[in-house]
């Protein structure tokens, strides 16, 4: 995603191409690896260091400032959902703490035009993956599941955001 | 506008890239009589002057070359002793050449982790909280301006010090990085960048800022 030639408007690319490589590479996957579960520990590892990545890439292009709040976080996750995937999830169900919230979307161009086999994959695990691998980069610990899944049959796709802890000693000084 | 040099420390305060841009060359060669006037003292692996500054030969230059004949260490090219050349009268006349001594790889790797502690101390040393750490230090030649992104990563760059919005080039050397190191898949994290379309794309960006300055980035 060079930004040599349009630096305010990324290249864009067809969804539909992504959607095609993901589901390669995860019928691939269940093609290699016997376990399912397996096959979603990879997915979410390999979601994992996409996000340790991608965050240089969203901080570079968004100059955020450092979230010392969820409210924020989860702000800014949304628009990494806009930038990236070009989705808008509606950010729930708050936890009266303030630290555990949940992305909600009906439609996701990773999982479009998918019929699950009944096998306990989860085949969107890429996406809490990177979202964990992000935000352990600037220092936030996350836990992040899928609460509700359309291609398990329920009405909306909703993932969970957790916060665990803030990791202090790896935050840079001039930080703390 | 000149930019001498560009330098990445990684979160853990290792040198992961570094690039010496525009660095004039300083280098005098001249003929000497016997004796020779100027003092000189093997120090740190390298034949110094360290008195009788004269003709743009100055306190702190290196010798480079005895009668064109590469100097390295205190040994010519050919096995002599440097000192041994010098104080023998009949090898005068004799052509010698000084010039500045360059930061070798491993001199970088050392200022770049002396930099790390003196980032943080300066942060510490804050009488408000929240002090961002270094972001310019300025010398009567040459201005260092520094950029720590949230994530850790430093981005040097070292200019001439009425160099304006150095800011904004060191945000577009981030935006490079994340694009040209981090996305391709053979770079792993927190090791030295070798990747050669960072390489030019970063050239490119540094020759457009000396040309026409930062206004149009």
């Amino acid at each position: 995603m060079s930004r040599q030639t349009s630096r305010l408007d990324a290249k864009k690319v067809n969804s539909e191409l992504l959607t095609l490589t993901y589901g390669a590479l995860v019928s691939q996957m269940l093609k290699e690896i016997e376990n399912t579960d397996d096959v979603n520990k990879q997915l979410e590892r390999i979601g994992y260091n996409m996000g340790v990545r991608l965050i240089e890439d969203f901080l570079a292009r968004t100059s955020s400032s450092r979230c010392l709040e969820m409210r924020e976080t989860a702000d800014k996750i949304q628009h990494a959902f806009r930038l990236y995937l070009n989705m808008q999830p509606t950010v729930t169900s708050w936890s009266s703490s303030g630290d555990e919230f949940s992305l909600v979307w009906d439609q996701c161009p990773l999982s479009e035009w998918v019929e699950m086999p009944s096998n306990g994959l989860k085949y969107c695990a890429l996406i809490p993956g990177a979202i964990r691998g992000a935000l352990q980069m600037v220092q936030l610990d996350v836990q992040c599941w899928f609460v509700q899944d359309q291609l398990k049959g329920d009405a909306i796709t909703e993932l969970r955001v957790k916060y665990i802890k803030r990791l202090e000693d790896a935050v840079p000084a001039g930080e703390d | 506008m000149v930019i001498y040099g560009v330098y990445i420390v990684s979160k853990s305060g290792g040198l992961i890239y570094n690039y010496d841009h525009n660095i004039p060359r300083v280098e005098t060669e001249k003929t000497f009589g016997f004796p020779l006037d100027i003092k000189l003292q093997y120090e740190n692996k390298k034949v110094v002057v360290v008195f009788g500054q004269r003709d743009g030969i100055n306190v702190g230059h290196v010798l480079l070359s005895v009668n064109g004949c590469p100097v390295s260490g205190r040994t010519t090219e050919d096995g002599r002793d440097v000192f041994d050349v010098i104080e023998a009268k009949e090898n005068y006349p004799l052509s010698l050449k000084f010039g500045r001594p360059r930061a070798t790889t491993n001199e970088k790797i050392v200022l770049a982790s002396m930099f790390y502690p003196l980032f943080a101390l300066a942060s510490q040393l804050s009488p408000v909280p929240k002090c961002s750490g270094i972001e310019s230090l300025v010398a009567d030649t040459f201005k260092l301006s520094c950029f720590q992104t949230l994530t850790g990563v430093k981005f040097i760059v070292v200019t001439d010090t009425n160099m304006q919005g150095s800011e904004v080039v060191l945000k577009r050397i981030y935006e490079l990085y994340s694009d040209y190191a981090l996305k391709n898949p053979f770079y792993s994290l927190e090791m030295p960048i070798r990747c050669e379309l960072f390489d030019t794309s970063l050239h490119t960006l540094l020759e457009l800022v000396e040309k026409s300055g930062t206004a149009n980035l």
